[in-house]
């Protein structure tokens, strides 16, 4: 019970500063695959730290509250993984929290970013099949949803279900707003949309949003984490590593792609979500 | 260093510019130059954008805009005039439809003069519109305080 508090504190409190130099070092990584030197570490804290200086232009009353609420039912979902609670629960969760962003997108008059919050509920129906078969797969896998059992298994998960972990790369790919899949909106500046979800977002909110994202970054490296975790304990420090390196895959795979239409992005989360995660899964409940 | 300083998002627009200085700017940006290691992004988006950059004189057409482009930027704000034109017209100073510089329109906080302006002088006029910035920004707080 209190490593599991001790967990969850952790990551509430550390989450933000994790997610926000792992976003640093992305923005150096991404400088130095494009031969400039890039900003310092620390950057992704200074931009916060003025976009909470700066005065607040709020388009409608309700965009700040709905921004909020994506950051705390975020943090809800997190905690969740964090405790080793229901992983199903926590996908779903995951999910309500992106509504919200979305209602927070819709709420404002710019074109842009109802464009982007329409993009945004394609990118879901993109992701979503493949994130849901990712927690079945882990069900037939160790025969629990819950990430206490999941993590205390004799051997990786990851053994059992490689093609879910290409499938959730690729789901990631969308969470971590990645190119190509960077449809709703871009960590790049200029897009054929502005900044498509984030247009009318200034100031405050914006931070609040981007705060928000590195809680869900550090969930999503968490469920990553979950593949290649067992109950030795060197598994852990593998599974570390082996998250790092993935992440810098997508980091490699933002720099050398353009960004795809909606419907080519549509399709190609499903086929793969067929293929690679439905072929998964058909082995497991055969086996 | 202050709060925002270090954290300079810009906004570039074009009032009228024949595309020379644009191209400058966007070379900012490049390997080369590399603005991104002081933190400046080059936004699309004036709720996000700290310093307004513009290249070109204002033209009648162009005006609306450029205050439109202002009053969506939050406060603290800076705006730089980059190239002659932006400065003063230029050598179109004198046409039928040009208003003039951009100060005709909007106060401008930093003038970089050249036809075309230097990718060198750019960036220096970016700095030194950061400590504009930073001197807005206490300005701003003392006035929140009282």
């Amino acid at each position: 019970m209190v490593v599991k508090v001790v967990m969850v504190l952790c990551f509430l409190i550390f989450a933000p500063f994790v997610g926000g130099l792992v976003d640093g070092a992305d923005r150096i990584i991404s400088a130095r695959m494009q031969r400039r030197k890039g900003p310092s570490i620390l950057q992704p804290f200074y931009d916060l730290r003025k976009l909470f200086s700066k005065q607040l232009i709020s388009v409608n009353n309700v965009q700040l509250f709905l921004n909020m609420s994506y950051l705390v039912i975020l943090m809800i979902a997190g905690a969740m993984l964090f405790a080793g609670a229901d992983l199903l629960m926590v996908l779903f969760i995951l999910s309500t929290a992106d509504m919200f962003l979305i209602m927070a997108a819709s709420s404002d008059s710019s074109p842009y970013a109802n464009m982007g919050a329409g993009r945004e509920m394609v990118l879901m129906m993109a992701y979503e099949p493949l994130t849901l078969l990712v927690a079945v797969g882990f069900y037939l896998t160790t025969g629990s949803f819950h990430v206490e059992t999941i993590i205390n298994q004799p051997v990786s998960a990851v053994l059992w279900m490689p093609g879910l972990l290409i499938g959730f790369m690729f789901t990631a790919g969308i969470k971590f707003r990645k190119s190509p899949f960077d449809l709703s909106t871009s960590h790049h500046a200029h897009q054929e949309m502005v900044k498509g979800i984030t247009t009318e977002m200034s100031g405050t909110a914006l931070a609040i949003m981007t705060i928000a994202e590195y809680y869900e970054m550090i969930l999503l490296l968490g469920i990553f984490f979950l593949f290649f975790v067992n109950s030795t304990w060197w598994s852990w420090i593998a599974a570390l590593v082996i998250c790092a390196v993935l992440y810098v895959f997508e980091i490699l795979l933002d720099n050398v792609s353009a960004r795809l239409k909606w419907n080519t992005v549509l399709f190609g989360c499903w086929i793969v979500t067929f293929v690679a995660g439905g072929l998964n899964i058909l082995v497991l409940m055969l086996g | 260093m202050g709060k925002i300083s270090k954290s300079p998002w810009l906004l570039h627009y074009d009032a009228s510019s024949c595309n020379g200085c644009d191209i400058e700017v966007l070379d900012c940006l490049t390997p080369k130059y590399d603005i991104e290691r002081f933190g400046i992004i080059n936004t699309g988006d004036p709720f996000q954008a700290d310093i307004f950059l513009i290249t070109g004189g204002v033209n009648s057409q162009t005006a609306g805009v450029v205050k439109q482009i202002y009053s969506q930027m939050p406060e603290p704000k800076v705006v730089v005039a980059v190239g002659i034109c932006a400065c003063t017209g230029g050598v179109f100073k004198d046409c039928y439809n040009i208003k003039g510089g951009v100060d005709t329109v909007i106060p401008v906080d930093v003038y970089v003069p050249g036809c075309a302006a230097r990718p060198e002088s750019i960036i220096d006029g970016v700095v030194k519109a950061l400590a504009v910035l930073d001197k807005k920004q206490a300005e701003m707080e003392s006035r929140e305080r009282k």
